[in-house]
């Protein structure tokens, strides 16, 4: 039962061939049986799940339920959940359990769906290996030697090894796909403004976006359906109608012009991963899809770009945690400068800092011309090379990553490699362009995920085509050698 | 671009980080390693280009201005690390 995707637990669910407090029930056996290996979770929340399946069953005999009733979902640990600890993967949040629900939380408890836990995370997002997590690192399950990605490295080693049918995510430079490639799940980030924010801890305003990871592009779908739609409480939140992203799955891929960006597939990208991602275009372009090369000539801008931009917003988001209000309190303050500072100090860890020190320096009197606003001078060049694109192809296909998970460690050490990780997905965030990550082979073992771009608010496009591929393929049912258990 | 100590201890202080002594130095050569690597948005020619603060080009939205909230004071005050009488607790500002 663990294989199966949301809309295979879904139907089973609605004919009664097992309850949602069985589904519940071995999900919570599995995550105690196999998380000490993977620590994808770091709150599990096993009572309350137990009580929401069990008023999930009573809505399923009535036949009241939806699409996501009574399934059981893990949540990114960046998602507010009333009652539940929400840590964002940092010391200074250990302590804080929230007093409302995010709007996503909401949208899915509406559904009647199960909260199971709450899943790992680079500390407030910040990262792209989940090392900088205070609960510790999460392990590949493909390969427990290598990182699962991140920030939403817990969501994607839970769905990859099978604690949960879907999870949340939160993507801000690639923290959905990016996890998602490494572990050979399917993921998405919607249109800036698509998904609500509302009680999703802020890293960077304008680039935040939550998502879905899942098995499949149709269970992104059926999640997306839950999650999008226009909140009054989040004055970005988009105002744009939410099409039901399951109705367009099957359409023929045939006429669907596909632009490649030289500037991905030069310097820097593996070759053992340029075939894979050679080989995944070429099934598209069995299915009646043209390839067509395209140009994004500020991609070699957009690592400085994002690093201008998300330290700058970060270090006024991150501002709040004062050990006042809410969260870590240092012990025996001399008075309020010793407080905040120390504070701080131990709630935050190293990455977080940095983060926090560059986004002061480039917002700080006599730097804001030279850092934040020619950051944002790019950024605007850089949305316009896509803008520009999409006037040839309806969407952009490429690799999610240079490269496989690599090693724990490898990389935890030196943030500027770690940085260049990320330099296929960055710009979609700097751009609000939804994008996704499917799986599209192996190397070494290890998965190689193939990202799709599309045009704002066409994320029903993408589903289809990471549909139609999975229709085709067989990537993404792949477990390899992963233990089973029961 | 490189950033020195004393400057890294300025904006330790505007963001309200302590750094101990024994880790400025490595704060310090991390940050100016992440400058060295912004200083290449210095290239792009960017005259006449607006800057973008949000992707859709939003802009701030308004409401009428009505009381839709309730007070959740307690609930709120319920996770603070100390209060009193409904009020938060610091330590003394003024002596």
């Amino acid at each position: 039962m663990h294989t199966n995707t949301v809309a295979q637990l879904a139907l089973g669910l609605q004919r009664r061939d097992f309850s949602s407090t069985e589904l519940t029930e071995l999900y919570l056996d599995r995550i105690s049986a196999l998380d000490d290996t993977y620590n994808a979770y770091i709150t599990v929340n096993a009572e309350q799940a137990l009580a929401a399946a069990a008023i999930a069953d009573a809505r399923l005999a009535k036949g009241t339920g939806d699409a996501l009733t009574g399934i059981p979902i893990a949540h990114k640990d960046i998602f507010c959940t009333s009652g539940l600890r929400t840590s964002c993967g940092s010391r200074m949040l250990d302590n804080f359990v929230p007093p409302y629900d995010a709007t996503v939380i909401k949208h899915f408890d509406a559904a009647g769906a199960v909260i199971l836990g709450k899943t790992n995370m680079d500390e407030f997002a910040m990262g792209s290996s989940n090392e900088n997590s205070y609960y510790g690192a999460v392990k590949n399950p493909w390969d427990t030697s290598a990182v699962p990605g991140g920030s939403s490295g817990g969501s994607a080693a839970a769905v990859a090894a099978m604690l949960a049918p879907a999870a949340t995510g939160t993507d801000t430079g690639g923290s959905i796909r990016q996890p998602a490639a490494f572990c050979g799940v399917t993921g998405l980030k919607p249109t800036y403004g698509r998904v609500s924010r509302l009680g999703m801890i802020a890293f960077a305003s304008s680039l935040d976006q939550a998502g879905p990871l899942a098995r499949t592009a149709q269970d992104c779908a059926i999640l997306l359906n839950v999650m999008a739609g226009h909140d009054k409480l989040d004055s970005t939140s988009s105002e744009e109608p939410v099409p039901d992203y399951t109705a367009g799955l099957d359409k023929p891929l045939q006429g669907l012009r596909i632009g490649l960006p030289r500037e991905f597939f030069g310097d820097g990208l593996a070759a053992s991963t340029a075939a894979a991602i050679d080989a995944s275009l070429k099934e598209l372009e069995a299915q009646g899809a043209t390839l067509v090369e395209v140009s994004l000539p500020h991609s070699k801008l957009t690592i400085p770009t994002y690093y201008v931009i998300a330290p700058a917003e970060a270090s006024t988001n991150l501002s709040r945690f004062d050990g006042v209000r809410y969260g870590h309190r240092c012990d025996a303050p001399k008075d309020l400068h010793d407080l905040y500072t120390r504070t701080r100090e131990e709630g935050f860890g190293d990455e977080v800092k940095r983060r926090i020190l560059v986004g002061t320096y480039a917002l700080s009197a006599g730097y804001y011309d030279a850092y934040y606003k020619k950051a944002q001078q790019v950024r605007r060049l850089i949305q316009q090379d896509y803008l520009d694109a999409f006037k040839d192809v309806d969407i952009i296909a490429g690799p999610t990553t240079p490269g496989p998970a690599f090693a724990l460690g490898a990389k935890s050490n030196d943030p500027l490699a770690m940085y260049l990780e990320d330099v296929y997905t960055l710009a979609v965030n700097l751009a609000g362009l939804p994008g996704m990550s499917v799986p599209a082979g192996f190397v070494d073992n290890k998965p190689v995920g193939l990202q799709l771009i599309g045009q704002h608010f066409d994320e029903a496009r993408l589903l289809n085509v990471a549909h139609r591929f999975q229709q085709a393929t067989d990537w993404h049912t792949q477990q390899g050698a992963m233990p089973q258990g029961k | 671009m490189t950033i020195e100590q004393s400057e890294v201890e300025k904006i330790a202080e505007l963001a309200r980080i302590r750094i101990s002594d024994n880790q400025v130095g490595e704060v310090t050569a991390r940050i100016t390693e992440i400058l060295a690597m912004v200083d290449q948005l210095q290239e792009a020619d960017t005259t006449s280009i607006e800057p973008m603060a949000n992707p859709l080009g939003a802009t701030q939205r308004l409401r009428a201005d009505e009381v839709t909230e309730v007070n959740h004071r307690e609930a709120f005050q319920s996770i603070a690390p100390a209060v009193e009488n409904g009020l938060y607790l610091v330590p003394k500002v003024i002596e």
